[in-house]
């Protein structure tokens, strides 16, 4: 499906979105914005406690208040949910216990908003505190009391190791080991549009939810676990989000409490969230320590690294199982690695959950693994952009983990980079005060399996077309912003030689469209695409046999142009795309056709191989600037170069818009983005709270903090992906955090090895470079973690078979769990 | 901690009845009646049929209920919908003429400057006003013009694009675009 | 949605029925100029005012007079204080000052008066309701203890106006009305240092008008420390205003601080110190760390207190080093975002 060599129509051309005019006239109804009759608006009550006991709510003078209809409590939900099947750890309203400040414990229905508000203030809980975990380290040291009643042990949530080929060895034999500690703050997507929900039940007496969700489908499961209903009983449609970036993947508890809401009272129930709720429900970045021990060679080659993760995952499971692994498992894609270890722990902690978010789990050892890259270059004393360059992975290769890297753009993007904004003449050589970093990256274009075992497509699209010439098309896949909806008529207009107008794209209808997994994991433009062009590939087939009659031509010979289809070697003989779909319609019957696509197997075969492997990888590499006062350690940046490995660009506003919209969350999240809690005076309170959970206080950057970026596409097709079209919406935020630092280092000469980079923390690292201490800021100590013994692996090129060592016995080997010594 | 619970809550009752205001909205006389506790935001989305202008947190810190009110912008979270009485409210409704759209409108998409499109009604409330004050701002202009509504999507770089492509229509006389 | 609570709406058309209002509805009773201080804060339900005595309608309030010094309306919203030509030609720093204030909508609706009598902030303040109700509330609203400093007695909320430093810097008066008639204090002295009880106003009273002394020779300018280059609070403002000679010696000079105590404050020391000296930089250095020395941050702002507090030295030399004539422009791009030249 690559097309290498195909002219294009509508592919690589800059096209209005198809659905930017609704956008501009305010005509686009987001969740909030939509009105039923009779219907009637919720709020939830939320525990004012970071963990306790619900020992009793009275709700009986929030029911008498004017203007309430219903008010539900916990005991209306006896069913738990989660993303993740393994995770199954949440109610929409407490039942026993409340496991952070937020944490809703029971919701009023009432005429409007104001009332519903007023009600919630009548509801009289009882709670019982019990004692607070505020921090990983106090999950660790404190097993009792448990947050959660499953896990690996404690408040250890999840905790695994794997070892590809024998790191200690590798790392004893090595010319250097460098070993860096990284702590990487937890942040949040902040979407303009706060969730909103709508239940009603149909005319047809089923249950409708309209939503601001990325994942109707998943959603939809979750409901009809929850609500113990037959899912075909249930229709979810994803309204347009308003911003996901994955803060929309999990369900919400107030998406369930609607909906029992609406089903209960039999009248349309709507929720909206305020901006502090949102940051309750959270689901974002991972708060993350991590150890890295890399060993090189003298040239510049790495030999093996160690890398320890320990993720703050909150209260709730969310996607942690999967951002666990995600804080290693992408680690090894860039460069060659022979020898990888890694080992990675998840404890709960009684804070907003933390999930999915732009770039899942991987912006934090990234950020670890190219600041020591940094360090690597400055002590070997070579250019960071060519040490880089010496060990891109090659394309087509596998890594010591098995993942399949596909095409790679990444030498290529490097290399545009280190042009574009003058690398050479300026690293190491400007004046006190001002230098650049460099930094790179890949990401996934989607996850080869789906967050629930089955062996189903991951995405499905369905083709309707009839005499008029319209083209109707039906996918699961949801509209956040990014632009799928664009995509899917883009490619189904390229393929049948139409213009976009005379495509209707329906989307993100559990009820009406054929499933995709979600717009999560940057699966949507590869997964969905691929369906697409299967589905118009089968139309297009029916068409060109119905057209080539009627031309005189063989079917392999017509083509499909700027709504003409005509024979190749004959222009004269042509006619109109209606014409020939009614041809078509007329010899075939009624046009439809679906297409679905499934990812590749993956090479690795051990357990827990599903976690990294994609269709496809992009890769990315980006140039920061910065401006730092040595005297106040405010940092400036003036300019951001980065090159992007999209494979090709569908629609190049809308990519050069993503990688622009994603180094600008990256530099937020690089210089001030935050979400930290407060933990008053154990003696004298039990509270944690949000710090910031207000637009104002947490910092996201304005048009006048935000610099120009100067965009370069690197497309190189990739034989997955349709057209070649690699994902852009996830990758080119990750390679902004950590050249900021590395720039923030060639600058002033101080290493900041901490996300978010502020100026105290560089004034800081300036004061102790001047006493002649280490110049650095950053983590000082890793704490001991139980780690398993790993799961041992061989890397390909150790005659490895992809599966984990096994005994006589059948039984996988564990390897002996070896703690380094300093 | 229970005890805390009373705390803080409103204790005088204040006679509960509705408002009625007239002003005019995009252009036309309009007469309204409303909870007087509400904001022009309110007014706006709920009793006026007019939900193209958004809400991002109510509390004057993301600007995306921007309107116009008698050409300036102010963020309608903010504004007491009493205080609107005799004055005039555009909202981004009130931009295309028919169906033919603002030069601000088409440029801000066809240039990549509406991503999810929820900041786009202020963003382009306020680029507005800009322009009929400053007709042929620079981009470090716009980019102060714009310093009160929060992109989380584009990066802004497209939305100054989008402005001063727009800018550069209008001043060649263009007033729509398709 | 966040919505505000039911309340009465009375809009008065001059300051004297406005005085008359609020001597009549008593402590029930607050005012409302652009909205954009006392309206988040009653969504948050920091105030339930059963009565918003409206200042928009108040034509007075929106007057400008020249004469000895410029009087300003206190209704002038910032937008058009920023637009008064006399504010950016005489009263650079105010200019400067108001021009940074929140946002450009915000400005179009803030008054100078509702920034002056800005209430002040905290980060266990500036919370919802539900939020407080989280740390059992705080001293300044409905609770016992000052979580920044739980020894403290007294309320330390920082005052987080920024053109009050201005005007203190430029030796401002400002005039309150009340049914008893009007009365005339100098700016510095409508501040206390208690973040609770931090306007001297008494709760009759309104402020009418902002008055400027004359500008003869003077020349003035504020810098702003804030994230990023809108919308936030000052957590940090330095305010200076110097009478010069031909020679540059400094005939008078007047330093005043924002955002690192309770109330916005002159150091008289300093200006002071600067008389009869040059701005030169080792004047500007000695008074840069003698203001630094007066500045007490607590961690109750955005950014790290330790760091704030050290940056004071940085922030007075910008200013003095403006008031002397260097070019500031590109330090001003870096921190502030904005060239702010007048």
């Amino acid at each position: 499906m690559s097309g290498a060599d195909k002219k294009f129509d509508v592919v690589g051309k800059a096209r209005r979105r198809v659905d930017g005019r609704g956008k501009v006239v305010g005509q686009l109804r987001f969740a909030d914005d939509l009105v039923l009759p009779r219907m009637l608006h919720c709020k939830l009550l939320r525990s004012p406690h970071p963990h306790a006991v619900v020992e009793s709510v009275d709700v009986s003078r929030a029911e008498g208040h004017p203007g309430v209809h219903l008010v539900l409590t916990g005991e209306a939900f006896p069913v738990p949910y989660g993303i993740m099947p393994v995770s199954l750890d949440e109610h929409p309203l407490a039942r026993e216990r409340v496991r952070y400040v937020g944490d809703p414990v029971a919701a009023v229905v009432a005429k409007d908003e104001q009332s519903a508000t007023e009600a919630i203030e009548l509801i009289a809980v009882r709670y019982r505190p019990l004692p607070t975990i505020a921090s990983p380290e106090e999950a660790l040291a404190n097993p009792e009391a448990r947050i959660h009643d499953y896990g690996e042990q404690g408040n250890i949530h999840r905790n695994q190791a794997y070892e590809f080929g024998d790191v200690e060895g590798a790392l004893a034999a090595s010319d250097l080991v460098f070993e860096d500690l990284f702590f990487y703050e937890g942040n949040t997507h902040l979407p303009m549009e706060q969730q909103a929900s709508l239940a009603s039940v149909e005319g047809d007496g089923k249950l409708l939810l309209q939503s601001s969700t990325q994942n109707p489908h998943y959603l939809h499961r979750q409901l009809a676990r929850v609500l113990q209903m037959p899912a075909s009983q249930i229709r979810v449609i994803a309204t347009p989000n308003g911003g996901g970036f994955g803060g929309k993947c999990d369900p919400g508890n107030h998406e369930f409490v609607v909906c029992k809401a609406a089903l209960v009272l039999g009248r349309p129930v709507k929720i909206s969230l305020t901006r502090e709720e949102v940051f309750y429900q959270h689901r974002g970045r991972h708060p993350v320590l991590m150890k890295f021990r890399t060993g090189v060679s003298k040239d510049g080659k790495l030999t093996a690294m160690h890398l320890q993760t320990l993720l703050d995952g909150g209260a709730y499971g969310s996607h942690g199982p999967a951002s666990t692994f995600y804080t290693g498992v992408l680690t090894p894609v860039t460069y060659q690695l022979p020898r990888f270890k890694f080992e990675a722990c998840r404890v709960f902690t009684n804070k907003p959950a933390c999930g999915p978010k732009r770039g899942h789990g991987t912006p934090q050892p990234r950020f670890g693994q190219e600041v020591q890259l940094d360090k690597i270059a400055d002590k070997l004393d070579l250019d960071p952009a060519e040490l880089r360059l010496g060990m891109v992975t090659e394309p087509g290769s596998l890594t010591a983990s098995w993942l399949r890297v596909g095409t790679t753009g990444l030498a290529a993007c490097i290399r545009s980079v280190v042009e574009r904004s003058d690398w050479k003449a300026k690293h190491r050589k400007l004046p006190l005060g001002r230098g650049v970093g460099l930094a790179c990256s890949t990401y996934m274009c989607g996850a080869g399996v789906a967050i629930y075992w089955n062996k189903m497509p991951h995405s499905a699209v369905q083709l309707l077309l009839d005499r008029s010439g319209q083209v109707t098309v039906y996918s699961g896949a949801t509209e956040i912003g990014q632009g799928s909806d664009d995509v899917l008529a883009g490619l189904i207009a390229e393929a049948l030689g139409i213009d976009t107008d005379a495509v209707r794209c329906i989307t993100g209808d559990t009820g009406i469209t054929p499933i995709d997994l979600g717009s999560y994991s940057s699966r949507v433009t590869i997964m969905m695409g691929n369906a697409a062009l299967q589905a118009a590939g089968r139309v297009r087939d029916q068409l060109a046999a119905a057209a080539a009659e009627a031309l005189d031509t063989l079917p392999e010979r017509v083509v499909f142009s700027q709504g003409r289809v005509f024979a190749v070697d004959d222009a004269g003989k042509a006619m109109s795309f209606v014409e020939a779909v009614a041809l078509a319609e007329a010899k075939f019957g009624t046009l439809s056709a679906v297409g679905s696509y499934t990812p590749p197997k993956p090479p690795g075969k051990y357990k827990g191989a599903g976690v990294g492997p994609s269709p496809a990888y992009s890769f990315s590499a980006c140039v920061v600037e910065t401006e730092v006062d040595p005297a106040t350690g405010w940092i400036h940046v003036p300019k951001i170069w980065i090159a992007h490995d999209i494979g090709r660009a569908l629609n190049p506003v809308l990519a050069k818009g993503q990688v622009i919209g994603g180094v600008y969350m990256g530099l937020g999240e690089a210089l001030m983005e935050e979400q930290a809690f407060r933990r008053l005076p154990p003696k004298l309170s039990d509270a944690l709270v949000h710090r910031n959970p207000s637009m104002l206080d947490y910092k996201s950057l304005t048009a006048l903090d935000m610099p120009e970026v100067d965009v370069t596409l690197i497309e190189d097709p990739d034989p997955n992906c349709p057209y070649g079209a690699k994902e852009v919406g996830q990758g080119p935020l990750l390679p902004v955090m950590p050249a900021l630092a590395n720039a923030v280092y060639d600058a002033v000469g101080v290493r900041v090895d901490e996300v978010p980079v502020t100026p105290d923390k560089v004034l800081r690292a300036l004061e102790r470079k001047a006493k002649g201490e280490a110049a650095r800021v950053g983590p000082e100590a890793f704490p001991e973690v139980p780690y398993p013994s790993p799961t041992f692996v061989l890397p390909p090129w150790e005659n490895g078979d992809g599966d984990e060592l096994k005994g006589a016995d059948g039984k996988p080997v564990r390897r002996e769990r070896r703690v380094a010594t300093a | 901690m229970n005890a805390g619970v009373e705390k803080g809550v409103a204790k005088a009752v204040t006679l509960r009845r509705n408002v009625q205001i007239e002003l005019q909205v995009n252009g036309e006389p309009t007469e309204v009646s409303f909870a007087p506790y509400k904001t022009l935001l309110e007014l706006l989305r709920e009793d006026l049929d007019l939900p193209g202008t958004k809400h991002g947190c109510e509390l004057g810190e993301c600007g995306a209920c921007t309107v116009l009110l008698d050409g300036e912008p102010v963020l309608s979270c903010l504004v007491l919908a009493v205080e609107c009485a005799g004055r005039s409210v555009e909202t981004v409704e009130g931009l295309a003429q028919g169906t033919r759209l603002h030069a601000l409108q088409a440029a801000l998409t066809d240039l990549g400057g509406s991503q999810c499109g929820y900041c786009t009604p202020g963003m382009l409330m306020t680029a507005k006003a800009l322009l009929e004050r400053e007709p042929s701002p620079s981009r470090e202009r716009i980019r102060e013009a714009i310093a009160g509504n929060i992109c989380r999507c584009t990066g802004y770089q497209q939305i100054v694009d989008a402005i001063e492509s727009a800018a550069r229509e209008l001043r060649a006389g263009g007033e729509t675009a398709r | 949605m966040m919505r505000l609570p039911w309340f009465e709406y009375r809009a008065p058309r001059s300051v004297a029925e406005a005085a008359r209002i609020l001597a009549g509805e008593g402590p029930g009773a607050m005012l409302v100029a652009g909205g954009t201080d006392l309206l988040p804060n009653m969504k948050r339900r920091h105030q339930s005012p059963s009565t918003l005595v409206a200042l928009r309608g108040v034509d007075e309030l929106k007057a400008v007079a020249n004469g000895a010094g410029l009087q300003l309306g206190a209704g002038l919203t910032l937008t058009e204080v920023v637009d008064t030509p006399a504010v950016r030609e005489r009263y650079t720093g105010l200019w400067q000052a108001a021009a940074q204030v929140a946002t450009p909508h915000l400005r179009n609706m803030g008054t100078l008066g509702g920034n002056v009598c800005l209430d002040t902030r905290c980060t266990y303040y500036n919370q919802s309701y539900e939020w407080r109700k989280a740390i059992d509330f705080c001293l300044k609203k409905d609770g016992e203890t000052c979580w920044v400093a739980t020894a403290s007695k007294r309320c330390v909320a920082v005052s987080s106006t920024d053109t009050a430093p201005a005007l203190i810097a430029l030796d401002a008066k400002a005039r309150l009305a009340s049914v008893g008639g009007t009365r005339e204090i100098a700016i510095a002295d409508l501040y206390r240092n208690d973040g609770i009880d931090f306007l001297a106003r008494k709760p009759e009273e309104l402020l009418s008008a902002i008055l400027l002394p004359e500008a003869n020779g003077w020349r003035s300018c504020y810098w702003k420390l804030r994230r990023r280059g809108s919308f936030d609070f000052p957590v940090l403002g330095v305010a200076a205003a110097a009478k010069l000679a031909a020679d540059g010696t400094v005939e008078a000079a007047r330093i005043a601080l924002g955002a690192v105590a309770s109330r916005p404050f002159l150091v008289p020391k300093a200006g002071e110190a600067l008389v009869g000296r040059k701005l030169d930089d080792a004047a500007i250095g000695e008074v840069a760390g003698a203001v630094a020395s007066r500045a007490k941050p607590m961690d109750n702002a955005d950014m790290n207190l330790y760091w704030r507090k050290e940056v004071v030295s940085a922030f007075t030399t910008y200013a003095l080093r403006e008031l002397r004539g260097d070019d500031m422009r590109a330090e001003r791009l870096r921190t502030a975002r904005q060239a702010l030249a007048a």
